[in-house]
């Protein structure tokens, strides 16, 4: 398993985080589009070395549907940073 | 004028199968054919817009050549759209497209002034469908 803190040290690969929390379930064409959007302007092969990095931190998870392929967020190495630090729940999410 | 310019005729797309494709470009799409001829063993097969019947005309084109399938499988597993058609309203256009079975791989998405959608052809070719908001 890949270094969370590491995989989070990037902004392109924090916009990736960002793009897939609004929609889940994205080809690699919707999120180059998002990006391209957001004013990030890497290649396509870049987005998909920004990818492997994600799904080796377990941020991301890649899944083949047929002859589809969609990229899913995952947040769940997000909480060792609420259990290492003892943060707890913002009262806007209670 | 006496020079006219160069102008866009015809555009291919590489099909699985024609009868399956004139179907879905037709009965489902809504295009409509205007050329069917035999060419060898396959047809010279090509739809148009109903709104545009002496514009460009799409041809529906058998994809046998070896390297067509490697091309159109790595399109689609990256979900990149080998065409755009223009539509008056994405949403309306996917809510049409859903009900009659059409699979999408991207819901509408609005990017600035673009609206944008992805579906699957059946016949091997993701394609997207695009409006620019007024």
């Amino acid at each position: 398993m890949g270094d969370v803190y590491k995989a989070l040290a990037d902004p392109t690969r924090r916009a990736i985080l960002d793009e897939l929390r609004d929609r889940a379930g994205q080809t690699l064409f919707e999120l180059c589009t998002r990006l391209l959007g957001k004013g990030f302007t890497s290649s396509r092969q870049a987005i998909s070395q920004h990818l492997a990095v994600l799904e080796d931190a377990g941020l991301v998870v890649i899944r083949r549907e047929g002859r589809y392929i969609f990229i899913d967020l995952d947040t769940s190495p997000l909480q060792q940073i609420y259990e290492r630090w003892g943060i707890g729940p913002c009262a806007s999410d209670t | 004028m006496g020079h006219r310019a160069v102008r866009i005729g015809h555009m291919s797309i590489f099909v699985d199968d024609q009868e399956k494709a004139l179907a879905f470009y037709t009965g489902v799409l809504g295009f409509v054919k205007k050329t069917d001829f035999p060419a060898g063993e396959h047809r010279w097969l090509t739809v148009v817009s109903p709104e545009e019947p002496g514009g460009v005309e799409l041809v529906l084109e058998p994809d046998e050549h070896p390297a067509a399938a490697s091309f159109k499988q790595a399109l689609v597993a990256d979900g990149i759209p080998f065409t755009v058609f223009g539509v008056k309203d994405v949403r309306a256009e996917f809510e049409r497209l859903r009900a009659l079975g059409v699979t999408f791989t991207q819901e509408p998405l609005t990017m600035g002034p673009m609206t944008t959608a992805v579906f699957d052809d059946t016949c091997g070719n993701l394609l997207q469908i695009a409006a620019q908001e007024a």
